[in-house]
């Protein structure tokens, strides 16, 4: 029993000291920008460059559209197929999946060569089309995440015997995927639009390839001509990833907190 | 049947129209884009059906870009696997207080999402010449690191580095396994006599393996694919796939834009496969879980 | 010396005291079960027994061996677990051959003894089948034959029944009380199913509160209850309240009316004390018959059927009594609201210790 337990403390002493340490360093080498003195002058330089609060809003735009437009295509998208055609769901989850086998970076070389100026469609041509790309990029990167979370908070509601008594009642379509299924699946959708947000905030592959200004191109431009701004870049997406992690608990709580209530 | 025949038809129609966006959107942006890449794989310069360019990704530089991709892809997901193993193992079996499971859980959670560009800058700020640790080693300890053959943008440093997002991926997926494991089963190998050491060989293990070692080949596919935190950490210092990749889409440093796509497609086909055994791993797993 | 015994056995969790002061021989081959409400402390019992728990306080012994401190694959127990817990990743036979398996028997052993124990559950022809492919009742079988193969000494079966559908649960209890006999194994069976422990046990422990409230055989737990709960939980008890009138002879008020039991029965009480009696649902009956003696009136308030008897009850002086009849086709079961006489013998009262 002892023995277990020390072996346990030890891995988890060994992991702590293997995931604090970067952190740490980080931290310190972040405050190093006075000479002799630690002082939080890297932070002031981070926020007053403007390019932060254009890259970083225009990310966050992004990554908000991503989210809208990527709800209204898979959650009526899962209901349908739960609904009226179970037979193709093995076909949609393998779609679903193909993100995690094909790498961001062969997505977007399809992208361009497929969608350039000399195509078909040149997306690629205006600033609009890049953006609109960009935004079916990350819905693409997102799409086994925000899927998942989706199907599986409408395994946890019963979407059929939902859907006839909201047609009993005499509910219009539009009525029961908007006042009834939408929000019964929320917490699915906020859990799905949380990693969303992670990853489209932070994504570099894509928008670099693309050339939009967004925040993640701008982490690798200020690392590669500044010696203290990005250890506090590193130190703010940190913050900013475990807000999103806490969120994401806080919501598949609230979606336990539910089920468990019904 | 006549009156029924064109109902059934309108009915199908609704249906299909129901995932036409979905389905309209997966061509656009996810199929098509691969299968193009694919098959331009396929082809040489004028269009002619050819094998050349798969048999060019042999030649030694864009070999040697494969082999060290792999061997760094490798070894961060096995010193994940083993790692996040035995963390898992330790927050599931070994007795902790539950606060500190659900404190390892969620820093899982932010590091395992904690990729990309800003965890280059971490470890640029711990082992990079100018890093904390680094420094520390040498000022406290008379030890130079780098004297002593260390480099950051290296294989041994990249690998360094991945394992900081594969060890908490590991321990998100593999914790749910073993707590799967029930008591019951090591109460039960007990009574019938076996020590704990039969108990894990005859008992654990072979419950657990396909979830390890699909796992593992999913923390390969992860580090294969993973591009930000290569490029931002290296800049184009160190020769791997996904920075090749990347200088050729940029600027067609191959000179062949069909060899670019062969440098994409062997990518698709090696985290396919892993994904694919991965996958097919998994639902063995759940067999059990039933 | 019996064949297992446990003297003076206490165990506390931290501050909680789960286990008083438990103690019992049992005689080999005998068949005891461990009667209680969950969180009794039956099963913490039974798991000292098996190793997984050690005793804050009191000795073990099995065969004149003492047991404590001795790990639980040193002990050789057979034991079954509520959930089946067979290894899912071997088959029926691999997993009836795991205790042969550590214990480094031959393959031609190992495979004699599969067949032997397959062919006592009469599971032979399923020896290849994974458990996730079977059902409730084929799992807990293997699981006991499982435990039987490495010849334990002594069989534990901790709740082995409560997953099961009813029917099941009534057959299999049937088997394992008929293969405990073939093989004369000393077993202990857990269960907060009085019907269950009455019906296969030789023994009873009813425990209650970590304490073993009666140790006594299936008639005398039912019949003779020794303590409020025993009575109360093994069988439907009608309990009712009561006033000794005289003690030296033995009448006491009930309700409206004086009856008279054995004065030896009173023990304790004084005269105008308030006691505690019983009345088994099937001691009342609506006919008067020979040796019945005492009768008392109330209003019909429920008739259920269950099958193979009626259960009516009534209103008493404001305290409920329930009674049994047996069904036959003719019988005119009583009206709800009906007055009703319920005949019974005084013998039948059982004064309840309190």
């Amino acid at each position: 029993m002892t023995a277990k337990k020390f072996w346990s403390w030890l891995a988890v002493a060994v992991a702590a000291v293997y995931f604090i340490v970067p952190l740490a360093a980080t931290m310190e080498f972040s405050m190093r920008m006075r000479r002799g003195t630690y002082s939080f002058d890297a932070y002031r330089s981070v926020f007053s460059d403007q390019r932060f609060a254009e890259t970083f809003s225009y990310s966050v735009v992004m990554a908000l559209i991503t989210i809208v437009v990527g709800a209204l295509l898979i959650v009526p998208t899962a209901y349908w197929v739960r609904l009226r055609m179970p037979y193709l769901r093995p076909v949609v989850e393998f779609v679903t999946l193909l993100p995690l086998v094909v790498p961001a970076i062969v997505i977007v070389f399809g992208y361009l060569r497929l969608y350039n100026s000399s195509s078909v469609l040149p997306l690629t041509n205006s600033d609009t089309g890049t953006n609109i790309l960009l935004v079916f990029g990350f819905m693409t990167m997102s799409l086994p995440y925000m899927y998942r979370a989706v199907d599986t908070a409408m395994r946890t509601i019963d979407v059929a015997v939902l859907t006839e008594a909201a047609e009993s009642l005499g509910a219009s379509w539009t009525t029961i995927l908007f006042r009834c299924i939408f929000p019964n699946v929320l917490t699915g959708v906020l859990s799905g639009a949380f990693i969303t947000f992670a990853i489209a905030v932070g994504e570099f592959t894509m928008p670099s390839l693309l050339n939009r200004p967004a925040f993640g191109p701008y982490l690798a431009l200020i690392g590669a001509n500044k010696a203290y701004e990005p250890p506090a870049l590193a130190m703010i997406a940190f913050a900013m990833t475990w807000v999103s992690i806490i969120l994401i608990n806080i919501t598949t709580r609230l979606q336990k907190g539910a089920a468990g209530a019904r | 049947m006549a009156a029924t025949q064109p109902l059934l038809n309108r009915r199908m129609i609704t249906d299909w129209l129901g995932i036409a966006p979905f389905a309209i959107f997966s061509v656009m942006f996810l199929i098509a884009p691969t299968v193009y890449l694919i098959s331009g794989a396929f082809v040489d310069p004028n269009g002619n059906l050819t094998l050349k360019n798969l048999v060019d990704l042999f030649q030694p530089s864009i070999l040697a870009a494969y082999i060290i991709s792999i061997k760094v892809s490798a070894a961060s997901a096995i010193g994940g696997a083993i790692i996040g193993f035995a963390l898992a193992a330790a927050i599931s079996l070994g007795g902790l207080p539950s606060w500190l499971r659900s404190a390892v859980l969620t820093f899982c959670g932010v590091a395992s999402n904690f990729a990309g560009v800003p965890l280059a800058f971490a470890f640029l700020a711990t082992l990079g010449r100018l890093g904390l640790v680094t420094i520390l080693l040498r000022d406290v300890f008379g030890f130079n690191l780098y004297g002593a053959g260390f480099n950051l943008l290296s294989f041994l440093g990249l690998t360094l580095t991945y394992m900081y997002f594969q060890i908490p991926l590991m321990v998100l997926i593999i914790t749910p396994a073993l707590d799967g494991l029930k008591r019951e089963w090591s109460e039960a190998a007990s009574v019938l006599g076996a020590t704990p050491w039969q108990y894990w060989r005859m008992v654990v293990i072979p419950i657990l393996w396909p979830s390890v070692f699909g796992t593992l080949l999913l923390l390969f596919a992860n580090a294969f694919g993973a591009v930000a935190t290569a490029v931002a950490l290296t800049g184009s210092s160190l020769n791997i796939v996904p920075i090749v990749l990347f200088a050729q889409i940029r600027g067609d440093v191959l000179h062949n834009p069909n060899l670019g796509y062969a440098v994409a497609f062997g990518m698709v086909v090696i985290t396919g496969i892993s994904n694919f055994i991965y996958i097919w791993l998994r639902m063995r797993a759940e067999r059990w879980q039933k | 010396m019996s064949y297992l015994e446990l003297s003076h056995v206490q165990k506390s969790f931290g501050p909680v005291k789960v286990v008083h002061d438990f103690n019992m021989s049992i005689e080999e081959g005998e068949f005891v079960s461990f009667l209680g409400p969950s969180g009794c402390g039956k099963t913490t019992v039974l798991r000292m027994i098996a190793g997984f728990e050690t005793p804050t306080g009191g000795t073990i012994t099995i065969g004149g061996v003492n047991q404590n401190g001795l790990k639980p694959n040193k002990r050789n127990i057979g034991m079954v677990f509520q959930a089946y817990a067979l290894f899912p990743n071997m088959t029926v036979a691999q997993n009836v051959a795991f205790g042969l398996k550590v214990a480094g028997a031959s393959k031609a052993e190992i495979d004699a003894r599969v067949k032997e124990m397959l062919d006592l559950i009469h599971l032979g022809h399923l020896e290849d089948r994974y458990p996730y492919q079977m059902s409730g009742g084929q799992q807990q079988r293997v699981a006991l034959a499982r435990a039987l193969a490495n010849k334990p000494k002594v069989l534990l079966l901790d709740e082995p029944l409560s997953a099961l559908d009813a029917k099941i649960r009534v057959s299999l209890r049937e088997e394992i009380r008929a293969i405990q006999r073939k093989l004369g194994i000393t077993t202990i069976f857990v269960t907060h199913d009085q019907e269950e422990a009455l019906s296969i046990s030789d023994r009873i422990v009813v425990m209650n509160a970590g304490i073993a409230d009666q140790i006594g055989t299936p008639s005398d737990i039912y019949n003779r209850p020794a303590t409020r709960f025993v009575a109360g939980f093994v069988g439907t008890l009608n309990i009712l309240e009561a006033k000794v009138e005289n003690r030296d002879a033995g009448t006491v008020r009930l309700g409206s009316r004086s009856v008279s039991i054995p004065p030896s029965q009173l023990n304790g009480s004084g005269d105008g004390a308030a006691i505690t009696v019983a009345l088994r649902p099937e001691a009342l009956s609506l006919s008067k018959s020979p040796s019945s003696d005492v009768t008392l009136d109330g209003r019909v308030t429920s008739v259920n059927f269950l099958g193979s008897v009626i259960r009516t009850r009534m209103d008493v002086d404001g305290q409920q009594v329930s009674f049994d009849m047996f069904n036959n086709p003719g019988l005119q079961p009583p009206q709800i609201g009906e007055m009703a006489t319920a005949h019974f013998k005084a013998s039948d009262v059982l004064v309840i210790p309190n």
